[in-house]
C-alpha cells in the first residue's frame, strides 16, 4: 500500500550534427526528485538560444504540479530565447496536467536589478521609518487630543466618570504592585547607601549619609524607579488587554452600543494611574529611606535615633513634594502610550507583541526624558 | 481494501469525563470528496485531529495511507506530513510571514530546489487558488476572509498532497465565495487527483461536491454513504438535518 519510491528525474541532452539538440527526459518527475534535473535544465534554458530542440518526454513516470512548473518554466525560457521546441511522445495525462496547469503558470519574473537596490536600501529604511515617525506621532496627538476632549466632557459631566472602573484599575495597577515596587525600592536604598557610606567614610563624614539618601530617594530616584517599574508592569498590560480587545473586535461591539473606549477603557486606566503613582512614589520614598536608615546602621554604625533627627533637619517638605508632584506626569505618559499603542494593534496576534514591546519602550523613554526636564526647569527656578 | 486511504475503526476520545466519541467507524477512499458533518459539538473538528495526529484517540485504530496513528514511528510520521496538506478553519497562516513565504515555506524547509523555481510553483498555487498576484507581497493580516482561506489552500497544496484536510472551508465566506470555493477543490481534485476530507456543515458543499460522508452525533456514526444512500435514513439526527427548511428547499430543487 505504500507509495513506490521515485526514480530520480533524469535529463540527457546532446547536439546533433544539424545543429539540433536533443533532449531527453525519464523517470519520476516530482518534488523530491527534482533538484539536479531542475539545475541542469536551467543551465540548458539559459545558454542555448536560436536553435531547434527535439524534447523526448516519453520516459518521464510520474509528474507533479512542481515537476510540470519546471517543464513550462524551462519551455517559456527556450521559447523566449528564440528555440523551436518539438515536443515527441507526450502521454495523454501528461497532456492534460500541462494544459491545466498552463493555466495558472506565472509569467516569465523579472529579477530585480540587484546593484541599485542594494545601493537604495538604506536610504529607503531611512525613508520609511522617518515618514512611519511622523505619522505615529500625528496619529499619537490626534490621540491625545480626543482623550482630553473626553476629559473635559467628564469633568463638566462627573456622573459619567467611570468610577468603579478607576477603582478596579487602582487596584490592578497600584495596590498589586506595592509588593514589587517595595523591594526594587528597597533594593535601591541599599544601593546608595552602599556607595556613598564608602565615599563618606573616606572624609568622616558618616552623617551626610543622611542628606544623600533623603535628597536622592524623594527627588529623583523613588518617582524614577517607581514609574520605570510602573511602565514595564502596567504599560504593557494596557497595551496588551486594549490590544486584544481591539482584535476581538470588543472595541467595535463598544462603538456600535454607543459606549465610547475612551471613556470606558482609556479615561479610567489613565485617571486610575494619575491616582495610583503618586501614592507609590511616597510609598517608595518611605521604604528607600528605611533600607538606607538600615544600612547605614549596619555599615556606619549611625544609630536610628541619630539618623531620625539629622533627616529631620534635611529633608524639607519641599522634596517630598517635589517627587510626588511628578508622579501624575509621568503615570499620565504611561498610560497614554500604553493605551495608544494598544488602539494601533492591528488585526494579527503577532502585533500585540510587538506593540506591547514598543510601549514600554516609549514610556521608559518618555519617562525619563520628562524626569529631565523636571531636573532643569526646578533648577532653574531654584526649587 | 486497496482502494481505501483512510481507516477509522472503533475509536473513542474523552476529554476528561468528557466522551466524544464513543466507537467510530468510517473509511475513506482514494480520489473522494468526503464530508464530516455533524451539530456543533458532535466532534467532526476532534475527528479530523485525530485524523491528522493532533490528538490522539483512547482507544481504537486510525490509518492513514497503511500507517496505524497510533504506533507510528517517527520516520512514518514525518513521511505522512508530507503526504498531506490541512486547511485550518481561520486559515492558521503564519502572521509573520507573507502570503508567498507562508505558501513556500514547506518547499524552502523541505525540498532543494532552486529559489527561482520555488517561486515560481509558489505562485502557480496563488494563482491556482485564484488569488491575484498581488497577494504574494500581503501579509495575513491585510486580507479579507476569503483571501485567508484561499492561501492558507494555496499553502496545504504547496507540496502536492495525496490527501487534503479541509476544517469548514466555506465558513465565514459569503454564498458566492462559498461555492467558487467549491468549485475551485472541484477543479484542485481534478488537475492534482487529491482525496479530500472535509469537516462541513454547509448543505450546500454537501449537496454539490461531496462524494460521500458520514454524519456525526450521539458519538457514534449515525449514518455513512453517499447523499442518496444517507437521506434515506430514518435516524432522527439525520432527519433533522435534512428535513430542517434548509435542507427541504435543497430536496424539492432537485440537485
Amino acid at each position: 500500500m505504500q507509495s513506490i519510491r521515485a526514480q530520480n528525474a533524469v535529463i540527457q541532452w546532446h547536439k546533433q550534427n544539424n545543429g539540433e539538440i536533443l533532449l531527453k527526459s525519464s523517470g519520476d518527475w516530482m518534488l523530491d526528485t527534482l533538484k539536479d534535473t531542475a539545475n541542469t535544465l536551467d543551465e540548458i534554458s539559459r545558454t542555448n538560444r536560436n536553435v531547434h530542440i527535439r524534447w523526448e518526454v516519453a520516459d518521464v513516470g510520474r509528474i507533479d504540479s512542481a515537476g510540470m512548473m519546471l517543464f513550462i518554466r524551462s519551455y517559456n525560457m527556450l521559447k523566449a530565447n528564440n528555440c523551436t521546441i518539438e515536443i515527441i511522445g507526450a502521454k495523454s495525462e501528461h497532456e492534460k496536467m500541462y494544459r491545466l496547469l498552463c493555466r495558472y503558470a506565472p509569467g516569465a519574473s523579472e529579477d530585480m536589478p540587484r546593484f541599485f537596490s542594494c545601493f537604495l536600501k538604506p536610504f529607503h529604511g531611512i525613508g520609511k521609518s522617518s515618514v512611519s515617525f511622523v505619522l505615529d506621532f500625528m496619529e499619537f496627538l490626534s490621540f491625545i487630543g480626543e482623550n482630553f476632549v473626553n476629559l473635559l466632557y467628564a469633568l463638566l459631566h462627573p456622573s459619567s466618570i467611570r468610577f468603579g472602573a478607576i477603582v478596579k484599575n487602582i487596584e490592578e495597577a497600584g495596590v498589586r504592585a506595592i509588593p514589587i515596587v517595595a523591594l526594587t525600592s528597597f533594593l535601591i536604598g541599599v544601593v546608595i547607601a552602599y556607595q556613598g557610606a564608602v565615599q563618606l567614610e573616606k572624609f568622616g563624614a558618616n552623617i551626610f549619609i543622611v542628606d544623600m539618601i533623603a535628597l536622592s530617594v524623594t527627588r529623583e530616584l523613588g518617582p524614577l524607579i517607581t514609574a520605570i517599574v510602573v511602565a514595564g508592569r502596567t504599560g504593557s498590560s494596557y497595551t496588551a488587554q486594549l490590544g486584544v480587545m481591539k482584535i476581538t473586535e470588543e472595541i467595535d461591539a463598544m462603538r456600535t452600543m454607543g459606549f465610547d473606549p475612551h471613556r470606558f477603557l482609556v479615561l479610567p486606566r489613565i485617571m486610575a494611574l494619575m491616582i495610583a503613582l503618586p501614592l507609590m512614589i511616597f510609598f517608595a520614598d518611605i521604604i528607600g529611606i528605611g533600607a538606607g536608615m538600615f544600612i547605614s546602621h549596619i555599615h556606619l554604625h549611625l544609630s536610628y535615633a541619630e539618623f531620625m533627627h539629622r533627616l529631620q533637619k534635611v529633608l524639607a517638605e519641599k522634596h517630598v513634594w517635589i517627587g510626588i508632584f511628578k508622579g501624575p506626569f509621568f503615570a499620565w505618559l504611561i498610560a497614554s502610550v500604553g493605551c495608544f499603542r494598544g488602539f494601533q494593534v492591528s488585526k494579527s496576534t503577532e502585533s500585540i507583541g510587538r506593540y506591547t514591546t514598543i510601549s514600554v519602550v516609549n514610556a521608559i523613554f518618555l519617562v525619563i526624558a520628562c524626569d529631565a526636564l523636571f531636573s532643569v526647569i526646578f533648577t532653574e527656578l531654584g526649587i | 481494501m486497496k482502494n481505501t486511504i483512510i481507516t477509522v475503526s472503533d475509536v473513542v476520545t474523552r476529554y476528561g469525563n468528557h466522551v466524544i466519541h464513543d466507537g467510530i467507524t468510517l473509511s475513506v477512499r482514494r480520489g473522494e470528496i468526503y464530508g464530516l458533518l455533524g451539530g456543533s459539538g458532535s466532534g467532526k473538528s476532534t475527528m479530523l485531529k485525530a485524523m491528522i495526529m493532533l490528538l490522539r484517540p483512547q482507544a481504537g485504530e486510525v490509518r492513514v495511507l497503511g500507517h496505524n496513528l497510533l504506533t507510528v514511528s517517527r520516520s512514518d510520521a514525518a513521511f505522512l506530513r508530507h503526504q498531506w496538506g490541512v486547511l485550518f478553519q481561520a486559515g492558521a497562516l503564519y502572521s509573520s510571514l507573507t502570503v508567498e513565504e507562508n505558501v513556500g515555506i514547506k518547499l524552502h524547509e523541505y525540498t532543494d530546489l532552486p529559489k527561482a523555481l520555488i517561486r515560481d510553483i509558489v505562485r502557480m498555487k496563488i494563482a491556482m487558488v485564484g488569488l491575484p498576484e498581488e497577494a504574494a507581497a500581503l501579509y495575513p493580516a491585510e486580507l479579507s476572509g476569503g483571501m485567508v482561506k484561499r492561501a492558507a489552500l494555496a499553502r496545504a497544496l504547496a507540496m502536492d498532497p495525496e490527501l487534503l484536510f479541509l476544517d469548514e472551508p466555506t465558513s465565514g465566506l459569503d454564498p458566492i465565495g462559498a461555492e467558487a470555493f467549491d468549485n475551485l477543490i472541484l477543479e484542485l481534485r481534478e488537475i492534482l487527483g487529491l482525496t479530500v476530507v472535509m469537516v462541513t456543515h454547509d448543505l450546500d458543499s454537501i449537496w454539490t461536491i461531496v462524494d460521500r460522508f458520514a454524519v456525526l452525533g450521539e458519538h457514534k456514526v449515525i449514518a455513512e454513504g453517499t447523499l442518496k444512500e444517507v437521506i434515506r435514513n430514518p435516524h432522527p439526527i439525520v432527519r433533522q438535518f435534512f428535513g430542517g427548511a434548509r435542507g427541504q428547499i435543497r430536496s424539492r430543487d432537485g440537485k
